[in-house]
């Protein structure tokens, strides 16, 4: 295989890593002010992911890593192209971070509250926006022979664009219900069975909608891999909202995954071997092939990650073997 | 151009506010795993409480850390963008194996450690904390890969309009990261050490906590003078490095205009760039020959030579450094290692002959030293950084070249303006968090018999 292909397969990999357990969690951070109905009850839902959080954002950071080393003009099209968008995205995420690491360190009950709706909003402007890049790049945007991004931070928004921003936002939140479902205790799991009940509907409107939009917007069905595996996630959502109804919570979280890890791998690849289209010509394309970086750096990398991966993994997913049981209110000392 | 301007001032304000928390995190991560260390071998809950204590101040400094952190990786994209696709193939290999080999592992081993007190061994979890000190201070090593090798490139060829890498072992065994990396988590350790020591100085001199803070203060005195004088003795190597490998950034922070043998150390100028010549200047005979070379004769070439050679080399251009920024900040870094030197010699003396507790003097020096090696840790990369201009890779790309050809002036203020006011407000929200830690104490504390007695609380003023 070639290794530009194995990375653009590793690049997917980090995303689909990414977007399963930052999903999670950035759901619960938006359903934290909803869920938590008093500090205490908060607390837990910020506990559900204490441990977890930090390690999973990095996934994101790998990913844009992994970007940088083995298709540098992605990166530099991407994020100066990108530019208000990250912005944004940034100060939400620095907002999140500090805002799960500060809320509980003082009593005042405003400082606390103050924090909730920075993690609500730290959490939900992330996931849209990471619908809106998604669906830009499978659509295609304004990339000119020089591999410069030639639109304004308005470009990017689209009635498709935001309906993909919305339905990721909405699949997040299901994934984060589900979650916590598994993770809370006594009536705090009904309750967070009812809003993924209710955010469940909506997110399979907001996601049927992304995939007709997808077969009108996108070339992505001419994939058949990609097609089978957006109507496979289309399926195993709804069979996890039915699992989450029969109150099977494990088996309903297992499902919401599949259902992001699907839809990234279908993403993935309706774009292979592109990885930025150009709305303006298709010979402007960023592939794999024009973007990537040397056949020497890309050798060493693949090294390394083959390496290094497996061992995240494994240490990774000890950590959810360590802090498997539900929070309960009785050890909340953090 | 304004762009590029703007770009610079928003990397030069993001990455100066970054490293205001890294230093701390690369050295106190080390301390608090030595404390946890010590409380699994001996039992004592004293070390117990300090690990807490110190852990609670580092988890605050290391969110601050990895939030700003974030912005460093996406500004080489978004702000320099050609500088990425020039340099991607070499550069963007560190940061991702920075990501892969160490963020995963600090930031997955600091959640089992804040929440695994109760669900780990003492033995597991005191392992978290040493791999947390382990992978951030692998990170570090990464970041100054990349960062050496726009200082002095090595294991590259320049193929298909870009610097592509031939070897990646050259790359990591670049000589210049072998001086950067030890006097970087040297500085951090300096940093730990002062701050331990600054902090535990404070609860001296109020009479407060004395178990936890004599131990504590301990640590911290010697973890400062041990790396302080280290710290120091990297930093004449990397200058001797300096004098071979970075001539101009050299003449630039001597502010050497004329070549020289031997060449005077200056202690003081007044620069008058235009005229290419200092109109004041103090300095003692044949010292900076003795500083590059370990004898009084050798040559330093000067900047008027050297500007020449580079334009002989690269065409017409400048290529001076600004040299009032340079010398200075060279001799702020200096002055801030001989102090801290100074104090934690008087530290250590005054603890050796138990006197230190009685020495307001002292703990007060040792309290109010608690800005410097802030500064020594920014005058150090601006004086790295700014040397290298004009450029962003040495030899390779001017900064010039490498800053993003479509983004507009209007974005970059918006998003320079946005991070300067949040990390205002955050610097504001830590420090308030800081404070009020410290004025809580690391439990509540129950009135100890004798200490009263023995000694009327100090003010911090006289």
């Amino acid at each position: 295989m070639e290794l530009s292909v194995l990375w653009f397969i590793l690049v997917a990999v980090l995303f689909t890593g990414f977007f399963f357990l930052e999903g999670f969690d950035y759901g619960v951070g938006m359903l934290l002010p909803f869920m938590g109905k008093n500090d205490v009850e908060r607390r837990i839902v910020i506990n559900t992911i204490g441990p977890f959080w930090d390690g999973n954002e990095v996934w994101m950071i790998t990913a844009g890593g992994a970007l940088f080393a083995a298709f540098p003009h992605v990166y530099a099209t991407m994020f100066s192209g990108f530019y208000m968008a990250l912005f944004l995205m940034l100060v939400a995420l620095i907002l999140r971070g500090v805002a799960i690491e500060f809320r509980s360190k003082d009593e005042n009950a405003h400082w606390r509250n103050t924090w909730d709706w920075m993690i609500c909003l730290g959490s939900s402007l992330p996931a849209l926006l990471w619908g809106v890049a998604v669906t830009n790049l499978i659509q295609g945007i304004p990339i000119n022979a020089k591999m410069q991004y030639a639109g304004t931070f308005f470009d990017l928004l689209s009635p498709y664009t935001l309906v993909g921003g919305i339905a990721f936002l909405l699949v997040f939140l299901f994934h984060g219900a589900s979650f916590l479902t598994l993770r809370v205790e006594g009536e705090m799991i009904e309750r967070a069975r009812r809003y993924a009940v209710t955010i469940g509907l909506l997110a399979a409107v907001a996601f049927l909608t992304l995939v007709g939009l997808t077969y009108t917007n996108t070339d992505l069905f001419k994939s058949a891999l990609a097609s089978t595996a957006l109507l496979g996630a289309v399926v195993v959502f709804v069979l996890g909202y039915a699992l989450l109804w029969m109150k099977k919570f494990g088996w309903a979280f297992a499902m919401s995954g599949l259902a992001i890890v699907f839809t990234t791998v279908a993403f993935f690849s309706g774009l292979f071997p592109r990885i930025m289209i150009s709305s303006l010509n298709p010979m402007w394309n960023l592939t794999i092939y024009n973007a990537a970086s040397s056949a020497y750096t890309l050798k060493i990398m693949s090294f390394a990650a083959l390496a290094l991966v497996p061992i995240v993994l494994a240490y990774q997913g000890w950590t959810y073997w360590v802090f498997r049981k539900r929070v309960t209110a009785k050890e909340l000392e953090y | 151009m304004e762009e590029v301007l703007l770009a610079r001032w928003q990397f030069a304000i993001t990455t100066v506010y970054h490293f205001l928390f890294v230093p701390l995190t690369l050295g106190l991560s080390v301390l608090v795993a030595v404390m946890e260390t010590l409380y699994v071998k001996t039992g004592d809950e004293t070390y117990k409480t300090m690990t807490k204590f110190w852990g609670k101040l580092f988890l605050v400094n290391f969110i601050m850390g990895v939030v700003t952190g974030i912005v460093q990786e996406f500004h080489f994209g978004m702000n320099w963008a050609e500088y990425s696709r020039f340099m991607g193939d070499i550069f963007g290999a560190p940061l991702a194996l920075e990501a892969l080999s160490a963020f995963f592992l600090e930031s997955t081993f600091l959640g089992l450690w804040i929440f695994g007190w109760d669900r780990l061994s003492k033995k597991m979890h005191v392992t978290c904390m040493w791999l947390v000190a382990f992978g951030s201070n692998l990170s570090a090593f990464w970041i100054l890969v990349a960062n050496s090798f726009m200082q002095s490139p090595v294991g590259y060829a320049l193929r298909n309009g870009r610097a592509e890498m031939t070897d990646f072992l050259a790359v990591i065994t670049n000589p210049y990261v072998w001086g950067q990396f030890p006097h970087t988590i040297l500085g951090g350790l300096v940093t730990a050490g002062v701050f331990v020591t600054a902090i535990s100085a404070y609860y001296l001199l109020k009479q407060r906590h004395l178990p936890v803070f004599r131990p504590s203060i301990k640590i911290g005195l010697a973890c400062m003078l041990v790396s302080t004088l280290l710290v120091m003795g990297t930093g004449h190597l990397q200058a001797q490095f300096l004098a071979k490998k970075q001539p101009m950034k050299m003449a630039a922070m001597e502010a050497l205009w004329e070549s020289a043998d031997p060449a005077p150390f200056a202690i003081a100028v007044v620069v008058d760039e235009k005229n290419k010549k200092n109109s004041f200047e103090i300095g003692v005979p044949g010292v900076l020959s003795l500083l590059a070379y370990d004898k009084f004769s050798g040559e330093i070439k000067g900047i008027n030579e050297l500007q020449a050679a580079a334009e002989a080399k690269y065409g017409p251009g400048n290529y001076t450094p600004n040299i009032t920024q340079s010398f200075w900040s060279f001799r702020m870094m200096v002055v801030a290692g001989l102090w801290m030197m100074l104090v934690a010699t008087l530290g250590v003396f005054f603890l050796y002959r138990k006197r230190l507790e009685d020495n307001s003097m002292v703990l007060k020096l040792l309290l109010w030293s608690l800005p410097v090696p802030y500064i020594a840790n920014s005058t150090g990369w601006i004086l790295t950084e700014g040397g290298r201009q004009p450029w962003i890779v040495v030899g390779l790309q001017k900064v010039s070249e490498g800053a993003s050809t479509n983004v507009t002036s209007t974005e970059i203020w918006i998003s320079m303006i946005g991070f300067t006011v949040l990390y205002g407000v955050l610097a504001a929200v830590s420090i308030y968090l800081v404070r009020k830690f410290i004025l809580a104490g690391p439990f509540d504390e129950k009135p100890v018999l004798g200490v009263l007695t023995k000694k009327k609380e100090a003010t911090l003023w006289n």
